[in-house]
C-alpha cells in the first residue's frame, strides 16, 4: 500500500530541538482503565504523551504511578502543570516534574477559572518566562489569542498551544481564524490543545496549518477509545495532507466537472 | 522504643522515627526512590542526596510522582 505521506512532502515536526514523527500528542488521564489507555495510545501512533504530577497515595488506595503502565523508553513523557492556578504553583510543579528525570520539557498550564478552565494569560506569561530562564522547554497552553501567543513566543516558549475549545468540552474548533492567525504570525510550532471531540474536529484543525494537536478526553471518553485513537491518527494525517495539498477555491456557483463539448444533439 | 517526631507528609500529620533520613522515610513507606520526587520544606532534594537529609520535627515533605493527565 502506498501511504499518502509518500506523495506529500512534509517538513519534520520539531519541538524544542527534538524531532517527532507523529503530529498527534495524547494525554493519559480519564481512561476507564490502564489497559484501555495503553492500547489507545498505541493505536493513536503518538510519541508524545502527557502526564500530571500528583502526590503519591501513601495508603495505596489509588492507582499506582503511570510509569507502571507506560514505557518511558517508548514514549516521550511531557509533564503538565494541570491544576495550577498561579504562576508560582506552575513553576513548582514543573520543577518537580523535571526532577523525575525524563526531560526538561513542560506543558505549562496556568488556569484562571474553575468553571471554564481557561488560561490565566498574565500568570501564564510570567510562569513561562521564569521556566525558560530556568532552562525548560516550555509548551504553553493558551487561548486562541494572537497577542498572548506572541508574548509567549517572545519569552522563549518552545511551542504555543492554543485551545480549540475548553478542556474536556469536545466542542471542536471554535475559532479557526484565530488559530490560523497565530500560526501565520508565530515562528515556533503551534499545537492545538484541548477541545477536539471527534475525528472531523481533528481534521479541520490540522487543515488550518497548525503543527500538531494534543487531545485527551476525545479518546478517553469515546465509547471505544482504541477505535477513536485510530480515527484520530487518520484524521490528523488527513488534515495535515490536505493542508499541504492546498484546497480548491470555494465558489458560489457550480462548475461542471464533465466536458460541455461532445454532447448529443 | 525509639523516639518519634511529628512531620507533615503529603499534607498529613505523621509520627516518624527521630533521626530518619528522607531515603529511610521512603523505604519505610515502601516507595521506590527512583519513581518518586521528594520536596523537603519546599526545596527539591535530588535522589543522590536523599540519604543525607535528616528529617526534623515540623518538616513538610511532599512525595510526588507522575499520574495520568491531559
Amino acid at each position: 500500500m502506498t501511504a499518502a505521506v509518500d506523495t506529500v512532502r512534509d517538513t519534520p515536526f520539531v519541538v524544542g530541538g527534538r524531532t517527532f514523527h507523529s503530529r498527534l500528542m495524547v494525554g493519559t488521564g480519564k481512561y476507564r482503565d490502564n489497559d484501555t489507555m495503553v492500547r489507545a495510545i498505541e493505536a493513536s501512533g503518538a510519541e508524545i504523551v502527557t502526564v500530571a504530577v500528583r502526590r503519591v497515595d501513601l495508603d495505596r488506595t489509588n492507582q499506582a504511578g503511570i510509569l507502571h503502565h507506560l514505557d518511558p523508553q517508548k514514549y516521550f513523557l511531557l509533564a503538565n502543570t494541570a491544576g495550577c492556578f498561579t504562576a508560582d504553583d506552575a513553576v513548582r510543579y514543573a520543577r518537580l516534574a523535571r526532577e523525575a528525570g525524563f526531560n526538561d520539557f513542560v506543558k505549562l498550564e496556568v488556569i484562571g477559572d474553575q468553571e471554564t478552565l481557561l488560561p490565566d494569560v498574565v500568570g501564564l506569561v510570567d510562569a513561562a518566562r521564569a521556566l525558560v530562564k530556568d532552562g525548560f522547554k516550555v509548551l504553553a497552553y493558551t487561548n486562541a489569542d494572537l497577542i498572548t501567543a506572541l508574548r509567549l513566543e517572545d519569552v522563549g516558549c518552545a511551542a504555543v498551544m492554543p485551545l480549540a475549545s475548553p478542556i474536556g468540552s469536545g466542542l471542536g474548533l471554535l475559532d479557526p481564524h484565530g488559530i490560523r492567525t497565530i500560526k501565520r504570525r508565530l515562528t515556533v510550532p503551534v499545537v492545538v490543545d484541548a477541545g477536539v471531540g471527534t475525528a472531523s474536529d481533528a481534521c479541520v484543525t490540522m487543515e488550518q496549518g497548525v503543527d500538531g494537536i494534543l487531545m485527551t478526553t476525545a479518546l478517553a471518553a469515546a465509547r471505544d477509545p482504541v477505535a477513536m485513537a485510530h480515527a484520530m491518527r487518520l484524521a490528523v494525517e488527513a488534515g495535515r495532507s490536505a493542508f499541504l495539498a492546498g484546497r480548491m477555491p470555494k465558489r458560489e456557483v457550480a462548475v461542471p466537472s464533465s466536458p460541455l463539448e461532445g454532447m448529443l444533439d | 522504643m525509639s523516639q518519634t517526631i511529628d512531620v507533615t507528609v503529603n499534607g498529613e500529620r505523621r509520627a516518624v522515627t527521630s533521626g530518619l533520613t528522607l531515603l529511610e522515610l521512603l523505604r519505610s513507606l515502601a516507595l521506590d526512590p527512583r519513581t518518586v520526587v521528594v520536596e523537603h520544606n519546599r526545596a527539591i532534594v535530588r535522589r543522590p542526596r536523599l540519604g543525607d537529609v535528616t528529617i526534623a520535627p515540623g518538616d513538610a515533605i511532599e512525595l510526588v510522582h507522575f499520574v495520568g493527565g491531559g
